[in-house]
This record gives C-alpha cells, structure tokens and sequence, in this order.
C-alpha cells in the first residue's frame, strides 16, 4: 500500500480572483493517495472538500498546486489526447442521484457516454454487451437498459452513475458525497458496491462526505478539512480513537449514535477557532504526531498534542 | 398521560397519471402531550405524507384522504374546512420544514415574518408583537437577536435559518410542532445545537413533537416513542428503547444493520437490504416488505401482517411474531444490541381487527 | 384465523422482484406528449393548425379560379354559390386568395421560426456555455441589436433590396433570434453546472457532445414553446407591414395583403376584411394555445 497513486501538492482552489468577494475555497492542500486505499475526506458543507475533489479532477483549473498521477503532473499543459487517457483513469461519482443523470437520455446511453467517447466498442453489439455487463455489476438488469432515469429509485440511480463511471475502467475515483441523498437502507447497498468493486478491481477511492460513521467504515484514512485547510489527516482508526485538531473533536462529538443511552449522555465540544491564537510569526504546518497521523499546528501545539496521544 | 393527538386508520391516496398511489396505507398511531415521536422511514414511506395530512397541507387534488380520522384535542381534523385550517395552523399546530429557505419569505424581513404569526393568532399589538419577536429570536439561541429581527432570510446562515424557521413555528405557542427532517439539510455541529435547542423549547413549553427523519441517530438522540415506517404502513412501534435495544420487525433490523457502527472496527459487509421500495401504485399482495426481507416466508406473499403487541407500548407488524413462525436470529449488528427489557410480554399478542 | 404451518417456512428475499420496475417505460416526449393531449385547448389548437395547413394545401384546387386572374366584370362580388367568398375590387377570387395566402402567411411564419431556432439556439447555447467575456460580447451585440428601432430595419432593407419574401423574412428574423438566443443562454447557464453535464466532462466529453447530447436536448422544451410562440407573431408582423404598405407587391397575396386591400372598403364589402382577417385570428389562436399547452405540458412542477 505504500505506493503513491495520488500526490496533491499544495492545492489551491480560489474564486473570483481580482474581485472583492475573493473565496479561498481551497487553501494549500497537500496529501497523498496510496494505491488501492480509501480516502476519506470530511467537513462541513464549505469546507472545500467537494471543490478540492473537483479541482483534482479538473473540473476547475486550479488557482495553483500540483496534482500529480502515477508521478505525472496532470494539471499542467496538456494536449486533447493526453487529457483524453487521462479521463480514463480517473473518474467522479456524483451526490445527487437525480441531478447526476440526464433525464432525456436512456440508461444504455447514459453509461455508454464513457464508451462512445473513448471508441471502446468496435460495434452497435459489442457496446450493447458492456452496457449490459457493466448493469450487471451495479446489481441492475438487462431490462433496465432502455428505461430513462426518473423510473429508477435513487439507490439504483446511484449504481447507474457508478457503472458509467466504470465504463471507462478508471483507476481512481472520487466518490463526492455519493451516499448523502440516499435513504440509510440504500446507503448501505451503495457502499458494499463500493467496496466489492474495489475488491474486484483494485480501485482507488477518495470518499468525500459529511456521514462521518459511514466514512470511518470505508475508508482506511481520512483527512479533516476546515474552511478549506486540511486540518488532521490519520489512519480512521486512529482519528476516531485520537482526534487531536480541537475541530476534528468537536465533529466527532457532534455525529448522532443510533443508541439512545450514549445520546443521553453524551457532551458535546464546540470548537472555537480563536483557542489556537497563533502569533504572526509562528509556523502553522502539517507536523506528524505518530506515524501517518498529521495535524495541522503551530510548534507549541505539536508538543501538545504529542503529551495527548495514547 | 393526556392524549394530544389520535391518528386512526388513516388513508392517503394521490392519483397520477399511472394510477392511484397509496401513500398512506392505514397508520395509527397517537400522541401524548409533551411526547416527541419519531416516524422514521425511507423516502416514499408515507412519513412526510402522514405529517402533512395532520396539518391539511397536502395539495387535493390530486391528494385526498380516502378514510380514518385525525383527533386533534378530540376534534376531527378531517371534516375541518380549509377556513377552519387556517386557525389551526400556526396557532394550535406548526411545522419545520427541510429546507427554511423554501418557508421563509425572502422578500420580507425575517422580525416581520415572526410578527405576522403574532399579530394573527394572538392578536398582538404591533408593539408588543415586535418585542416578542425580539425574545423569541434570543430563545431559539440568535446572537445579537436586536440586529437580527431586521433582516432578511438571505442574511442568515443554514443553522440560523432553520432556528428563526423554530421562532416562527414556536411564535403562537403551538401544542404540537411538526418537524419535517428540520436538521437534514445541515451539517452535524449545527444539527447538535439544532436538536439541543429543541429539546430544550420543548421542556420548556410543554409543546409536542411529531419528528420526521431517516436519520436513526437523530432518532435516539430526541425521541421518547418511535413508529418505523414502511411502504405507506407503520411497521414497528414502541418507546425508544424497545425500538433500538428489542426491535422485532425485520426492517427495522434492517435498517439498524445497514448502519456501520462507530465504536468498533468492524469491517465485514454491511448487512444492506437488497432491492428498493415497491411502487404504492400496485402495492405487493401480503407484506410489502416481503421481497426485499431475507426472513420472508410463505405466508408473506400471501397475507398481510397483522399488528402485534410486545409490550403496552411496543408493536409490530410481522408474522415473525405469530406463534407457529420459526424462530429467527436477527442480523449480527442488532443482536449485538438485543437486550432483555422488563415492560416485554411473555408471549406476543394478536391485535384484534378494529383496536389500534 | 387458521394458517397451516408450511407457510411459515422462511424463503428470504425475492431480490429480482424488489428491483422490478412495473410501470411501462416512460420517456419524457411520450410523458410530454400524454400530458399534451389531455389539453382539450391545446387539442384544438392543433386540429385547426391541421385544417388550416390542408386548405392552404389544397384550398387554391378547390376553385376553378385562381387567384391572380383578374375579372373587372365581377368585381366586389359578395360571397355565393360561384365565389365562395366572393370577389375582391379586380373581381379575383378570395376564397383561392385566402387559401394562397395562407400558403405564404404560413411559410412566413415557419420560415422566420426556424431561422431563429438555427440562429438563436447556436448564439445562446454558445454564450451560456462559454461563459465569462465571450459571453458577454456576443449578448452585448445581441442587445445592440435589439436596441435599433424594429421598423427602422425593415424599411431599410425594404428600400435597399426590393419589397420581396425573401427580404421579408430577413428583415424580421434580424432581431428576431435574439429572443430565442436569450432564453437558450438562460437554460444553458444554469444546465452546465449540472451533475450531468461535469459528469460528461470528466469522462472527456468536447463541446460538441456536451451541447448536443446534454444541454440542447435538455433546452428543448423552451425552445419549442418559443418556436410556437414565434410563428403568430411572424405571420402578425407580416400583416401589419403589408397593411403599412411594407409588404409584400400585388398580385402576390398574403393575408395581410389582402386585409389591407380590403380595409378602405370594410363599409360595402366588409368580407373582403373578413376573410383574411378571421384566418390571421384563428392561425395566431392555434399557434398560442398550442405553445401554452406545450408550455404546461413541459413543465417539470406539474410532473407527477
């Protein structure tokens, strides 16, 4: 697992650039994505994760920072070929399952996009056949082929934008709050698909969501990011057991337990941004307090926060 | 305790061009004053239908209610006109919705929009309605609440939103509030301070609570009673206890199973339910949960469930409760969470027809 | 109640059935098109657009006179057996003249429709999707144009390159597709940030598949209640400049022509107005109620 798919180096996503509503989406994010892991990214809504995930993907030309993929720097100048393989390797899974899939095209259609751009099927029958192939990995059906989307439930709408996706036999992809807008039954059927296919194909994800139980049982790390910084980043394990960023606490004290005596008693921590109050020279870095497990923090807090850890 | 409200057989229909959906299919249940009762269920289960039929607001047509009765303070809400409704709404009931931004005026500041509701159902002078508007604001936890009664919606924050959404719904003290997934749309820092605040409003005026959510979390967190609901029916019933520690209806094992759970490091498979809801426009002959449970049985295709008691408080609407069924064993993730409580029958009792 | 014990045998899930879906397959033109047809104003609008299009078809067959031919001895006939709608001032037959006219009133309106749909819908979907300053330059010139007087256009084109059809349609779909380019950059503006449309992306998609396969497909409704909405002005717009004498030379006949024609002798000869101006009603009628119609039907609130 040590091997590095993904390397971000201090991404930085801003809007409206020159204009007095500067937004600094995403402020210098550095983190890396090994092969064949889950990432799990979590904050709340503004925080940047989504825009961080879109802007690795090049859905927004980043305000500055590198991406690189295998070692190859994917946001520099690149030629419509170069980006074409690279579409291929790298594919995104939408939050809205109704807004995700466009409501005048069938299904067929819809997951053959992927195939038709790429040439990946020589004929009308070999297009045909992956498109059914591809339904029966998701869990869906032949039957369910010439159907448009507003006749499927959101759960099954979900597998059809994961098969489109698969269609092109990505490498890595970004799953943006893929279980958000599903019931908590289907969350669970998207989920496991997930995880076969990563099973099965050995893929890469970074899971980006708010649902903090269900991204500690997908992933094996997770990052936290707060007003577009990344702000801890550990194995899951270790962030649910060791939260150090007095903002990752207070969003883990925050998650509702399906179990009614914790909720009785459990004490919630608000997080004030001002207890960190550093001074203008002092150095506010991603510093690593036990292997794999970073937080971002001044020189005196890293001292801390090493006392803190079990 | 004092009955607040009754829902008896109660049926809702909408019909579409495909044909009549059965959106409501005989729910029961009934209220207690300062009780919050969750319903939870998935999209399409008939829980906001239900929630909206209490206050008369879905749209007829193409909605009508097709039979039973609403009890509110005794009175049939049913036979209500819309005439009627109107000194009902606000006043007697409320409602929180998903979103605050589609229920707040956005052209009209948001101290106005809490007046509007004082002036109306309290007959307050404008005076006394802005000074209260102004203490309302500060009770539902808005800074500098002074400020804040002269602007508009578009000034606030989602969490602000949702608790001037609160100040409204609470402005003519209302005996029951209708919470519509209040805290779906936020994130779950603000959604903490949204349901403490709640809770707290609620100790404090007696008001009682009808909670809409699939969140089972949020469930545990402010619920005294639970009603699980599925395909339009009420499924499972009981105390919030019973619900979470001696669930009975195989769905609702289902979805205590598909949740993964945050204090171990359990990876296996999570325990999904395959399949999605059935189309309430052909609702399935029997149990129409029946396709989609792995403890199905025969008799599930082919007869309805009747309603089973656990407990005084606790039912649930499964043929896994009648006497001849084997016995099962519920999903790993639940039995972790099985307990033995005292309230419980020796043996499940048959409802008899006609008895909610 | 006596159930026998065999029906409680666990059989667990019948998961093909729960991922059954058993309404019929429903795509949005047909869910369109049902909802169209439950319209009974939007019905009759189309069955008297499909009466009007037979007679200008067929209408000018259905008399053996034409409706150039000039007969000084049967002028100002009033309608009967012989002249169906009687005659006009050179004794030409109104009823083959409606029925011609129509033939060009209609073409008219068609005509400067499609002109504004190829036009409006490239220069609307161009700017909404490119976004940022190209965006703004081509609806600046668009509101440049839109800026001239209307009529200062026509008669200049009018007096440039000869009253004729052609100069006709083009003097009136000069800024007539600057409507439809609006409405085309508004649903293209909000389209492409949809999930769709980035998903499209991500899986390489170019212009022209985004535009084509994604975003016009999804515009098309406005677009076509547009286009509806188009044809009746056209075919007003012809009338009022025949009657200003703009329109089009005798003997050709339009229905504006033919009201103009007929106007100073509305006292004596009223059905010489009557006619032509009863169609112009009933053509602006159909095409409004069956873009309103079209308009309901498409809109995604009354969807179930």
């Amino acid at each position: 697992m040590a091997e590095k798919l993904i390397e971000i180096k201090n991404l930085k996503q801003y809007f409206n650039v020159g204009r007095p509503n500067l937004v600094k989406a995403v402020d210098g994010v550095t983190f890396d994505i090994y092969k064949g892991e889950t990432l799990g990214l979590v904050g709340e809504s503004g925080c940047g994760k989504s825009t961080t995930g879109r802007t690795i993907i090049r859905l927004y030309d980043a305000t500055a920072g590198e991406v690189f993929f295998d070692g190859e720097n994917v946001h520099g100048k690149k030629s419509a070929k170069e980006l074409k393989k690279f579409n291929r390797k790298m594919q995104m899974i939408f939050q809205d399952p109704y807004a995700s899939l466009n409501p005048r095209m069938t299904v067929a259609d819809i997951i053959a996009e992927g195939i038709d751009i790429h040439g990946l099927a020589k004929t009308r029958k070999e297009r045909m056949e992956r498109v059914y192939e591809l339904l029966e990995t998701v869990g869906l059906n032949k039957e369910h082929a010439n159907r448009y989307p507003h006749e499927f439930s959101g759960g099954q709408r979900q597998r059809i934008g994961i098969a489109r996706a698969l269609a092109v036999e990505p490498e890595f992809i970004i799953a943006d709050e893929p279980i958000s807008a599903l019931d908590v039954s289907i969350q669970a059927q998207v989920v496991n698909l997930m995880k076969k296919l990563q099973r099965e194909k050995g893929l890469t994800y970074l899971f980006i969501a708010h649902d903090l139980s269900m991204v500690k049982y997908i992933s094996d790390r997770i990052g936290v990011m707060y007003y577009g910084k990344l702000v801890e980043i550990a194995p899951a394990e270790d962030l649910y057991k060791n939260p150090l960023h007095p903002y990752t606490k207070s969003l883990l004290s925050a998650i509702p337990i399906p179990d009614p005596e914790s909720e009785r008693t459990r004490k919630r921590i608000t997080y004030n941004p001002s207890v960190h109050n550093y001074g203008d020279n002092e150095d506010v870095t991603m510093r690593e307090i036990s292997p794999g497990h970073f937080v971002l923090c001044s020189a005196k807090e890293f001292e801390q926060y090493k006392q803190q850890y079990r | 305790m004092e009955k607040l409200l009754e829902v008896k057989n109660l049926e809702v229909s909408f019909q579409t061009y495909g044909g009549e959906v059965k959106a409501v299919r005989g729910v029961s249940f009934d209220l207690h004053k300062g009780e919050t009762l969750a319903i939870v269920g998935e999209s399409g289960s008939g829980k906001s239908v239900t929630s909206q039929t209490i206050m008369k607001l879905i749209p007829m047509p193409p909605g009508k209610i097709k039979g039973g009765q609403i009890l509110f303070n005794g009175e049939d809400i049913v036979k209500k006109t819309d005439k009627q409704m109107e000194k009902i709404r606000g006043k007697e009931i409320s409602m929180i919705f998903q979103d605050p931004m589609t229920s707040l005026n956005p052209t009209m500041k948001i101290g106005r929009q809490i007046m509007e509701v004082l002036t109306k159902h309290q007959n307050m002078s404008t005076s006394t309605a802005k000074e209260r508007a102004v203490e309302l604001l500060r009770l539902v936890g808005i800074p500098m609440p002074e400020k804040r009664v002269i602007q508009y919606p578009h000034e606030f924050s989602g969490g602000m939103r949702q608790r001037a959404m609160i100040a409204i719904a609470l402005a003519a003290n209302p005996k029951l509030l209708i919470a519509d997934e209040p805290t779906t749309a936020l994130d779950v820092t603000i959604q903490a301070q949204i349901l403490e605040l709640m809770k707290d409003l609620q100790s404090k005026m007696d008001t009682s609570i009808i909670f809409i959510t699939h969140d089972l979390g949020v469930v545990a967190n402010v619920a005294d009673r639970v009603a699980v609901m599925y395909a339009g029916q009420i499924v499972e019933m009981g105390t919030v206890d019973e619900v979470f520690y001696d669930p009975r209806h195989p769905y609702t094992w289902g979805l205590l199973a598909s949740m993964p759970s945050l204090d171990n490091d359990d990876k296996s498979e999570l325990a999904a339910i395959p399949g999605t809801p059935p189309d309430l426009i052909h609702p399935p002959k029997g149990d129409a949960f029946a396709a989609r449970n792995q403890y199905a049985m025969a008799i599930d295709f082919e007869e309805e469930p009747p309603m089973f008691q656990i407990s005084e408080t606790h039912f649930a609407k499964t043929w896994l409760l009648h006497p001849d069924a084997p016995k099962v064993e519920p999903p790993e993730a639940v039995k972790r969470r099985m307990r033995k409580l005292a309230s419980t029958f020796e043996k499940p009792v048959l409802v008899q027809e006609g008895k909610s | 109640m006596e159930i026998s014990k065999e029906k409680f045998q666990i059989v667990g899930t019948r998961s093909t059935e729960a991922e059954k879906i058993s309404k019929p397959s429903l795509s949005f033109w047909k869910d369109v098109s049902i909802r169209f047809r439950k319209n009974k104003l939007a019905m009759f609008g189309v069955v008297l657009l499909i009466l009007l299009i037979i007679m200008a078809i067929f209408g000018p067959y259905m008399t053996k006179f034409d409706y150039r031919t000039n007969n000084l001895v049967n002028t100002n006939k009033p309608p009967g057996s012989m002249h169906w709608f009687g005659t006009d001032d050179l004794g030409r037959d109104v009823f083959a003249r409606t029925w011609q006219g129509a033939r060009i009133s209609l073409f008219i309106g068609i005509a400067a429709a499609a002109v504004d749909f190829f036009i409006g819908v490239f220069w609307g979907g161009l700017a909404g999707y490119k976004g940022g300053r190209i965006d703004e330059f081509m609806m600046r010139f668009a509101d440049v144009l839109w800026g001239i007087p209307y009529l200062l256009l026509v008669i200049l084109f009018m007096v440039v390159m000869g009253q004729s059809l052609g100069t006709m349609i083009l003097a009136m779909t000069i800024t007539g597709w600057i409507n439809m380019a609006r409405i085309v950059r508004g649903q293209v503006l909000s389209l492409k940030s949809q999930e769709y449309v980035l998903a499209s992306k991500t899986l390489g998609a170019g212009l022209q598949r985004i535009m084509g396969k994604h975003l016009i497909p999804n515009t098309m409704g406005p677009i076509l209640v547009t286009m509806t909405l188009t044809v009746p002005s056209a075919i007003f717009t012809e009338a009022f400049l025949s009657y200003l004498g703009l329109g089009l030379t005798p003997p050709l006949a339009s229905w504006g022509t033919m009201a103009s024609d007929g106007l100073p002798a509305i006292k004596y000869y009223p059905w010489r107005l009557f006619f032509p101006a009863t169609f112009i009603c009933l053509t602006i009628f159909a095409f409004n109620v069956i873009g309103d119609g079209l308009r309901d039907a498409l809109d995604p609130r009354l969807r179930k």
